[in-house]
């Protein structure tokens, strides 16, 4: 019986030691210099707030501490489509000025592997920007560095919440380099395919309701410039 | 006494790695998609939209708002673009997927009408399509893009609104539904 209990004691130590090791795995840090910095080509800015209430509209299965916003709004409670977010948002440039609209789907990814440290979500963006044209952005994003750095931290504090400053990419592909891929389709994005990250500001995080103080950036590298 | 406790350290990492390793931590419900072949060696797919049933947001600047609620950013900027969020379904009328549509006057796009069609468990369409019908009502346009499922593939959709047939005039509210028909073939240019 004594033996027993001794492989018990040591299996669960066994699994804590192993969640712990995943938990700071050095290796599974997060991406902070765009590669696209060292494009050349002019980057398109697009900014937008991840709170649901600063949103135009958020939607998703109804059961998460994220609520959907505004009020009323369809839920997406199917089972096809559960595990699934939608953030309708206004897109600003660097100065704060309004250029347009994007619509964010994003999706559990199947490939997820918290062996790897990969928190996997596929994205893709609807972007209409009425003075540029419109384009299409499809991604892979690891959320993991951001789950690890904000939203457990969050999770485990006594006053559940987190407050700092936090800068990560999310971006991790499919492109070869970790970058995202896009299709213009109309105006001065018209047939043009090029690349993009997406990267995540985060100042303030509620366990209970979610992001607080958190902005997302898109990046588009543009074969040239687009007056933003 | 001291070795079984290691043997039990050990087997827990053990265990811990093997059921990371073997039970997924996501697994997306699949429908089996729908699809019928042509002649071409392409494929053809029927999406539809129940209305109002399966429509989510609507928002514009000379539209009441669904939900009720939504606030519209009443921006000059955004002129009188229109963007729509709906439930799609497949052709036993089962939710698969949520799609936008877009649409718009830009001074760089002029009028523009596109569809991003997400369905979570297979991958993303893009589409881009004329503004304007034609004498039958459909709309027609080409997929821009694609990812995972839809990567490699080329093709066309067609957008036509059907008004409820006689059978359908009784039921509650119902107001016909917006019907998505893709056309597609495999491209090697987008496979590379």
């Amino acid at each position: 019986m004594k033996y027993a209990v001794s492989w018990l004691a040591g299996a669960v130590l066994g699994v804590l030691l192993f969640l712990a090791g995943l938990y700071y795995n050095p290796i599974a840090n997060r991406l902070t210099v765009s590669p696209l910095a060292v494009s050349g080509q002019p980057l398109i800015d697009l900014a937008y707030s991840t709170v649901p209430t600063d949103a135009i509209a958020f939607t998703n299965n109804g059961e998460s501490r994220i609520s959907p916003y505004p009020e009323k709004i369809a839920e997406l409670w199917e089972p096809t489509i559960r595990k699934t977010t939608v953030l309708i948002t206004l897109f600003t440039d660097s100065r704060g000025q309004a250029k347009g609209v994007g619509v964010k789907f994003a999706s559990e990814s199947e490939r997820t592997s918290l062996l790897k440290g990969h928190a996997l979500v596929d994205s893709a963006w609807h972007v209409y920007l009425p003075e540029s044209g419109s384009l299409f952005v499809d991604q892979t994003e690891n959320m993991w560095s951001y789950a690890r750095n904000i939203v457990l931290p969050a999770r485990f504090s006594s006053a559940d919440s987190w407050r700092g400053t936090w800068h990560g990419i999310t971006t991790s592909g499919p492109n070869a380099l970790g970058t995202a891929r896009v299709a213009g389709s109309s105006g001065r994005f018209a047939d043009l395919t090029t690349e993009a990250i997406e990267a995540v500001n985060a100042r303030a995080y509620s366990a209970l309701q979610g992001p607080v103080s958190v902005t997302g950036n898109l990046t588009i590298a543009a074969a040239e410039p687009v007056g933003n | 006494m001291l070795k079984t406790f290691i043997f039990g350290i050990v087997s827990g990492v053990v265990i811990a790695a093997g059921l990371l390793y073997f039970v997924p931590a996501v697994d997306q419900y699949r429908e089996a998609s729908l699809i019928s072949v042509q002649a071409n060696g392409g494929n053809t797919e029927s999406f539809h939209v129940n209305l109002p049933h399966d429509r989510i947001v609507v928002g514009a600047a000379d539209k009441d708002a669904i939900p009720a609620s939504l606030q519209w950013p009443r921006l000059s900027i955004l002129g009188d673009a229109q963007v729509e969020l709906f439930k799609i379904r497949n052709r036993n009328d089962v939710v698969i997927g949520v799609a936008s549509r877009i649409s718009g006057t830009g001074a760089a796009s002029g009028t523009l009408l596109e569809w991003t069609l997400h369905l979570p468990a297979r991958g993303t369409l893009y589409a881009n399509l004329q503004r304007q019908p034609d004498d039958a009502g459909r709309r027609s346009g080409k997929l821009r893009a694609g990812t995972r499922e839809f990567a490699a593939m080329t093709g066309s959709i067609n957008e036509r609104f059907v008004r409820p047939d006689a059978a359908q005039e009784g039921e509650v509210d119902f107001e016909g539904r917006i019907e998505l028909v893709t056309a597609l073939v495999g491209s090697p240019e987008r496979r590379e």
